[in-house]
């Protein structure tokens, strides 16, 4: 029977984590805007870079 | 120059905005474009290396060619102004946070987002694209606030920034207790139900009573938040009620949770039993989900505009030395001399003291056509001068002028959505009547017959038959209306707009921008084509007079240069005519060019034309109505009681009347005064009045109105404060969504019908004081679940009519846009 106390309190204990997540999410205002943030993950950061450095190389050759 | 290049057949597109190129198109770069602005921000744009702007959408940029005088935020520099805009400063930053309501795509994120490499003493920016809006942090040492809002504006952004912004409107903090609320309502009921399992299976014997009873404990200690925390908003919305000596529907619910839950503490700590913790939890958690659900806000619409959202937020002031200061308007005094730019609104009333005033009033006071004033004259606050800057001497401050009057009428300060007028609290109160009656009459029976299973028979009818089941049925019917009603663009302030939609009997509409477009009117040539030389003759006239009719004729009329104008007479109120490439010219009234008056009959402003005495015909200036008036119109017509409350002149009105008809009342040159005073006769008669406006001058009759539509173009840039917005495009549905508002108090009743059902099972129970917790349990998530499927079911039928319009619409449309 002890198992049983044992489960139970472990998995309250993992719910509990879980519910303290979704409050902390909440206070930092992650529900406000629930759209930008799935543009911004899809802009290409690398190749951007990548460019920039293309034309610094550019510049600096024609310098 | 531009006019030798010949155009291929196939219409090209401006790289940077996507509109077609007309002849005049610009090449760099193997790019075209539409106009130099276009150009210009493409080439800022490709100096920063943000040439991804064109590869994530194409053509996402902003039309350039109207283009934005320099110096327009030189009020950004006045501290005061600065102080009121900006929401953090610390040593290094400032935060701002401006509304950009051309932002459209996920390109226009992207390159708000890299702002700092366009101007580099922005460190941070921000966008939160429901908003529209975006938060910029930059280090004032290297740049300042006019420099960041003139950044925006070189790419295509210009920030909207009006005197609304300035007055203690700072960043709102939303209030997200509700979810969090929820979230633990969610998990408690969760574990609680989890917990509660082994006694369900068993149907209330467990093997080891200790592990029972431990599970109980953990029940309790896990219902502490639901009841003290998650349902606290019942409490104190049901305790307000009751001082307020009204038994709103919150004031049973609570009086339901309370029960249940001294009770179930009562069992649990004499060990009697494990309580009714699980179908408590239960019923918070849905009726929070249901409450949620309503109440959502749309962060990107705001009901509550006034005057202040639509006047400008600095203007310049002409000081004693005829130097130039920038003021906030709120500090505008009388006696101060300010200048008026091109395409500007004018924040105060003021005399006229140099310049050509054309002045555009068509959303102020509902005139189709720009008003010309001349020095000396009164100019109003809140039309936009047209024909380059004026100046002129401020007579009243912006608060007390003319037009913002209207808002210290009474009418303002009343709250249009008293709570206590919604039915379902009226209906809570005949449930919670009944539902004591039933209570008492168990208590009575088993006083005569077992007196141990009174205390036990009057809570369990009290737990079971919370009236919740109505509350759920109301708040999950209106949040799925409110969503439905927002896919075809109609925004509805909250659900009590569509409860009073209900009683609707009267619509009054206003004309300019309403059942007109907002766009300008149209105006053609009506008579033999013109030639042209005839066409040469007449733009050098019409170039000559600054009337506004003169302008219009202007604008239809194809570009040609201009004739040299001998002995040029402008008469008042008549026309003008002069001598030109030696043949005489006149263009005005029929009167005025004919010498006769029988033309007036016809719809819309005509202007007459001659040339040597022989009569060409006329131009014909009318205002652009909406596609499928006469339709709606004639649908509307046969359930309500129309009116029309125009601020323009009459010389619509034989055109209208063919539309609505000769019984359809009709009142023209209204003052918003005026509007809001017919709309409160209506109501003493005990009409019940749906009105429909766009401008300011109807914001008095839509405040004061049992309903009030804002009929808008562009929900982002301005609409005066409603209960609802529907946009201009989907006029044609009006007739559909009223009669869809209507169907709101059919899915209640339903639903709450269907409700009362499984309170009848519950109810056999609990009267006989033998109320299994296990029979709760089912019976709260069965009849929760049953009512927002039957709710949504419901309104997803009654949508299919508006569907079905809705497509029709779009294959009407391409006819009706020739007709």
């Amino acid at each position: 029977m002890s198992a049983f106390f044992i489960m139970i309190g472990a998995s309250l204990v993992l719910a509990v984590g879980f519910l303290i997540a979704f409050i902390w999410s909440v206070k930092s205002n992650q529900y406000e805007d629930d759209y930008t943030p799935s543009v911004r993950m899809l802009f290409d950061n690398t190749t951007n870079q990548k460019k920039d450095k293309e034309t610094k190389q550019q510049s600096t050759k024609t310098k | 120059m531009e006019n030798t290049i010949q155009q291929p057949v196939t219409k090209t597109i401006c790289y940077h905005c996507g509109e077609d190129c007309d002849n005049d198109s610009i090449e760099t770069d193997e790019k075209i474009f539409c106009c130099h602005g276009c150009k210009t921000v493409y080439e800022i744009i490709n100096q920063n290396n943000l040439c991804s702007y064109y590869d994530i959408e194409t053509a996402p940029g902003i039309n350039q060619k109207k283009a934005i005088r320099s110096g327009k935020f030189d009020f950004l520099d006045d501290a005061k102004i600065k102080s009121e805009l900006i929401h953090f400063k610390d040593s290094e930053q400032e935060h701002i946070t401006f509304y950009l309501p051309q932002m459209h795509c996920s390109s226009c994120i992207w390159i708000l987002e890299n702002l700092k490499k366009i101007n580099p003493g922005i460190t941070r920016s921000q966008v939160n694209f429901i908003k529209k809006d975006v938060t910029i942090v930059y280090d004032f040492k290297k740049t300042t606030l006019k420099k960041v809002a003139e950044t925006l504006t070189l790419i295509g952004y210009e920030p909207h920034i009006s005197l609304n912004n300035a007055e203690g409107k700072k960043v709102k903090k939303t209030d997200n207790s509700r979810i969090v609320k929820l979230g633990i309502a969610g998990f408690c009921f969760g574990n609680i139900m989890m917990l509660s399992f082994p006694e369900y299976f068993s149907m209330g014997e467990i093997e080891d009573p200790k592990l029972q009873q431990w599970f109980n404990y953990l029940n309790l200690i896990l219902s502490l938040p639901v009841f003290f925390y998650s349902a606290s908003e019942f409490f104190v919305s049901g305790y307000k009620g009751l001082r307020q000596k009204f038994l709103n529907i919150d004031a049973p619910i609570a009086l339901a949770v309370l029960i249940t839950f001294l009770r179930s503490v009562y069992e649990i700590l004499l060990e009697t039993g494990s309580g009714y913790l699980d179908s408590m939890s239960g019923i918070v958690f849905f009726m929070l989900v249901g409450r949620y659900f309503q109440n959502r806000t749309y962060q990107n619409i705001s009901f509550d505009r006034d005057f202040k959202s639509y006047f400008p937020l600095g203007v310049s002031v002409i000081n004693s030395d005829n130097t130039e200061k920038q003021v906030s308007v709120s500090d505008l005094k009388p006696g101060d001399r300010i200048k008026i730019h091109h395409d500007e609104i004018i924040p105060a009333d003021g005399i006229l003291f140099l310049g050509k005033a054309t002045i555009d009033y068509s959303f102020v006071t509902g005139e189709s056509l720009p008003v010309e004033k001349s020095i000396g004259e009164i100019v109003y606050a809140g039309g936009k001068q047209t024909t380059g800057a004026i100046e002129m001497e401020v007579v009243k401050e912006t608060s007390q002028s003319y037009l913002t009057q209207l808002w210290n009428n009474e009418t303002f300060k009343e709250n249009k959505e008293e709570p206590k007028k919604s039915f379902i609290h009226s209906v809570s109160r005949y449930f919670t009547y009944s539902l004591f009656s039933v209570a008492s009459i168990a208590a009575a029976y088993w006083a005569i017959n077992d007196t141990s299973k009174i205390w036990n028979a009057v809570t369990s009818v009290l737990i079971v038959a919370c009236p919740c089941a109505l509350l759920l049925s109301a708040t999950f019917t209106n949040g799925n209306m409110i969503r439905i009603l927002n896919k075809y663009k109609f925004f509805v302030k909250n659900e009590s707009v569509i409860e009073r939609m209900e009683s609707i009997d009267t619509v009054v509409f206003d004309k300019t921008g309403t059942i007109t477009e907002q766009t300008q009117s149209e105006i053609h040539f009506e008579g033999n084509p013109l030639n042209q030389e005839q066409n040469r003759i007449i733009r050098s006239l019409a170039g000559q007079s600054n009337h506004p009719l003169s302008r219009h004729i202007l604008s239809c009329l194809p570009f040609d240069k201009t004739l040299p104008v001998k002995s040029y007479e402008e008469i008042k109120g008549q026309g003008t005519t002069a001598t030109i490439a030696g043949s005489l010219v006149k263009i005005g009234s029929a009167q005025f060019v004919t010498g006769s008056n029988h033309f007036s009959s016809s719809r819309g402003s005509r202007i007459f034309v001659s040339i040597n005495d022989e009569f060409l015909g006329c131009f014909v200036i009318q205002n652009n109505y909406r596609k499928n008036l006469r339709e709606i119109i004639s649908a509307l017509k046969n359930q309500f009681q129309l009116k029309i409350l125009s601020g323009d002149n009459a010389s619509e009105e034989p055109f209208l009347k063919t539309v609505f008809g000769n019984q359809t009342e009709m009142l023209f040159n209204q003052k918003p005064e005026d509007k809001l005073r017919v709309i409160k006769k209506l109501q003493q008669r005990k009409r019940k009045v749906l009105m429909i406006g766009d401008g300011l001058n109807d914001a008095g009759a839509l405040k004061q109105s049992d309903v009030g539509i804002a009929i808008s173009d562009n929900t982002n840039t301005f609409s005066p404060a409603c209960d609802a917005i529907l946009s201009g495009k989907n006029f044609i549905l009006l007739n559909e969504l009223i009669r869809y508002c209507r169907k709101q108090k059919q899915i209640i009743y339903s639903s709450f019908v269907l409700s009362v059902v499984y309170n009848l099972v519950g109810l056999y129970f609990a009267v006989q004081g033998d109320l299994k917790p296990v029979i709760a349990a089912i019976l709260m998530p069965a009849s929760s679940v049953s009512i927002v499927l039957l709710t949504t079911g419901m309104s997803a039928f009654y949508e299919l009519k508006l569907k079905r319009m809705n497509l029709t619409k779009v294959s009407f449309s391409p006819d009706t846009h020739h007709s």
